[in-house]
């Protein structure tokens, strides 16, 4: 008896640890209002993306000439514009930097981008990438207010300005409500997010490629169910007129 | 048998009962004529049934069931490569939900017409047995994808196994076919899902089908048609399923084909419900995910698992009730007492037990989601008491109930 009364202690207390861990992280997203059917804003997402991104991360599942024919970017175009290792044109995007090269600066492999957006969420995205701020005690200089800790530098830094997060004591513990900037950067507020709306619509993109097409069609077939319902109910109608 | 037929389908039907065949299940199958909404949900788990073979073995042409290729081989190879991979992909996990809701539905229509009650249990006994392999077939193919909610998912399933006492761990090890979640446990599921557990359902759904044609269907009033027939032999109040019923399950279809072309075209992922977020993540068995959730369909039993307390840091009593928490619908044919079977004419008291039965259900696969707090973990033990309590209580309470008067014929409200 005195075991079960222990387990159901320590089934509670399991379950509130439990509650704590699911409740870390809590930083409240902030819409990315995003629009995949955006070619301009998703052609400098796609700029933004192989400048920065690319670098480090990879979008080993997403093709090049997929890009460009989705896009509507010319394939000289998207040689010069995105790929910067110079591979074919029918590749896939893959890192500048050796995984072997990341493990060593980063002590973890920056992750594959192609699905983050679908793994994570695009308002996540957003918030992630404009919830750096200055933090002394990371090597990197820069923690992140939706993920804490983060082994990625803030590499947006110059353009966005040094921020510092904004405190509010609750119940003897400190948490961050939001941040503010305290350096500017070389770009306006605006011209930042914008940047970033259109990487996260890129991220969006590549997530799903199909996205778009994938819509349009289903507005015929349910046109087209719609019409056939019409056409099948009459012929039940009819077939049942004389059942009473 | 006389031959009614001649020309080339004399000559087939002399040989191959073809007409036979189509006129005792079709043209001269009669069903009561006062089927309801609720009698869609047979014809629709059949065409869910064809979605998933047909879209199904097109997947199995693209996918590749091996631990370092099984998710590039969806999300690279049918999700973008394969002409309309993504498509023939959507319809398949859209459809492993619809199937599921159908189902349900279809065996909430056999609770409230007590379809299950004489002479129609064996009918039900192999719809649980369908519903069962539904899960495992369910179960089975979500590792597929072999991303993080696939591996975590069945490491949690797979540990239940490990709870049993005594021979747990050996028989863990011999379902995964390795110590852990690994390239072993992926092929035999991948076997398992596409030949084996398809083989077993159609097999089911065949043996459930014949029982139903053998004494009949029941109906929204639960009469029995057979009790009064013309001088033909003729249920008075049956009607020829074909034409009737198939014209008019046409019109379910489309309405259902409507609804589940709205999630495939718009919302595939429906919310992270269908397609859990996570899942979009490659399977990393050393990095365990913030909360592991099953997919919504298995969350029901996920909270009756969860709702009893562990015994020695044992799951197993857990494991014991989710298994029961199945186990005793085979039991319900005899369970309910009740000589009236529709809903229509038991005692009102009965109309708001079955409603709170509904309503305990959805909790626990609400809260089978979520993660669980001191609060969830008390609502889930009161669902899962009344869960249990409604089916194990029926002997008693069945026989209290004052019945209204059955009509001797079917009525059309």
């Amino acid at each position: 008896m005195k075991k079960i009364i222990l387990t159901l202690l320590c089934s509670i207390a399991m379950i509130n640890t439990g509650l704590v861990m699911a409740n870390s992280g809590g930083y409240p997203t902030s819409p990315a209002n995003v629009n995949v059917d955006d070619m301009d804003s998703l052609k400098r997402g796609a700029k933004v993306f192989s400048e920065y991104c690319l670098s480090c991360h990879s979008a080993k599942y997403v093709r090049f000439n997929r890009v460009a024919t989705d896009l509507g970017m010319t394939e000289s175009e998207t040689m010069s514009d995105l790929n910067n290792l110079g591979v074919k044109f029918g590749s896939t995007m893959t890192a500048v930097m050796t995984t072997e090269y990341a493990k060593e600066s980063f002590g973890a492999a920056p992750p594959d981008l192609s699905l983050v957006a679908r793994s994570r969420g695009v308002d996540w995205l957003y918030t992630y990438l404009t919830g750096f701020y200055a933090d002394s005690s990371r090597t990197t200089g820069h923690n992140n207010v939706i993920f804490k800790d983060v082994g990625m530098p803030n590499i947006f830094w110059k353009q966005e300005g040094v921020k510092k997060a904004i405190y509010e004591e609750h119940e003897g513990e400190k948490h961050i409500v939001g941040v503010e900037v305290v350096e500017k950067g070389t770009m306006a507020p605006e011209e930042f997010d914008t940047m970033i709306r259109d990487l996260v619509a890129f991220l969006a993109y590549i997530g799903e490629p199909n996205q778009s097409y994938r819509k349009s069609l289903g507005i015929y077939v349910l046109i087209f169910l719609f019409i056939f319902f019409g056409v099948a109910y009459a012929m039940k109608k009819d077939y049942w007129k004389d059942v009473h | 048998m006389e031959q009614k037929t001649n020309g080339l389908m004399g000559w087939i039907d002399a040989r191959y009962p073809a007409t036979k065949t189509w006129e005792k299940h079709l043209s001269k199958y009669y069903a009561p004529k006062n089927f309801n909404f609720w009698y869609f949900f047979g014809s629709l788990a059949f065409m869910v049934l064809v979605i998933q073979i047909l879209s199904g073995v097109f997947l199995a042409m693209f996918y590749k069931p091996d631990t370092a290729l099984a998710f590039q081989s969806v999300e690279m190879g049918i999700m973008r490569d394969v002409e309309w991979g993504w498509l023939i992909r959507y319809f398949h996990s859209t459809g492993a939900s619809a199937f599921f809701i159908v189902v349900y539905l279809h065996m909430f229509r056999a609770l409230i017409y007590g379809s299950y009650k004489k002479p129609r249990e064996l009918i039900w006994i192999f719809g649980v047995l369908i519903f069962l392999a539904l899960m495992a077939e369910g179960f089975m193919g979500y590792l597929l994808p072999w991303g993080q909610m696939s591996f975590w998912g069945a490491q949690v399933i797979i540990n239940l196994v490990s709870a049993i006492p005594f021979v747990g761990e050996d028989l863990g090890i011999w379902v995964r076919g390795d110590f852990v979640i690994g390239d072993a446990t992926l092929n035999r599921f991948f076997s398992l899902h596409i030949v084996a557990i398809p083989l077993i359902l159609i097999g089911l759904i065949f043996a459930h089908i014949v029982a139903l044609h053998e004494v009949g269907s029941n109906n929204p009033d639960g009469v029995e048609i057979k009790k009064n027939k013309d001088e033909n032999g003729i249920p008075l109040d049956g009607i020829a399923f074909h034409p009737y019923y198939s014209v008019k399950d046409i019109v379910g279809v489309i309405v259902f084909l409507m609804l589940f072309a709205s999630v495939v075209f718009f919302a595939p992922e429906m919310f992270g419900y269908f397609l859990e977020h996570a899942n979009f993540e490659p399977a990393n068995p050393l990095k365990t995910p913030e909360h592991i959730a099953p997919v919504w369909y298995f969350t029901p039993f996920y909270s009756v698992l969860r709702a009893v307390p562990s015994i020695a840091g044992s799951a197993f009593p857990g494991v014991i009730a989710m298994g029961a928490a199945i186990v005793v619908l085979f039991f319900l044919p005899w369970l309910d007492r009740n000589p009236v079977k529709s809903i229509r004419y038991r005692a009102s008291w009965y109309k708001i037990l079955v409603g709170l039965f509904v309503v305990a259900f959805i909790i626990l696969g609400v809260l089978g989601t979520l993660a669980p707090t001191e609060g969830r973990t008390l609502l889930a033990r009161i669902c899962t008491f009344y869960y249990f309590a409604f089916f194990l209580l029926m002997p008693i309470y069945t026989k209290m109930e004052v019945n209204k008067p059955v009509p001797e014929r079917v009525t059309m409200k």
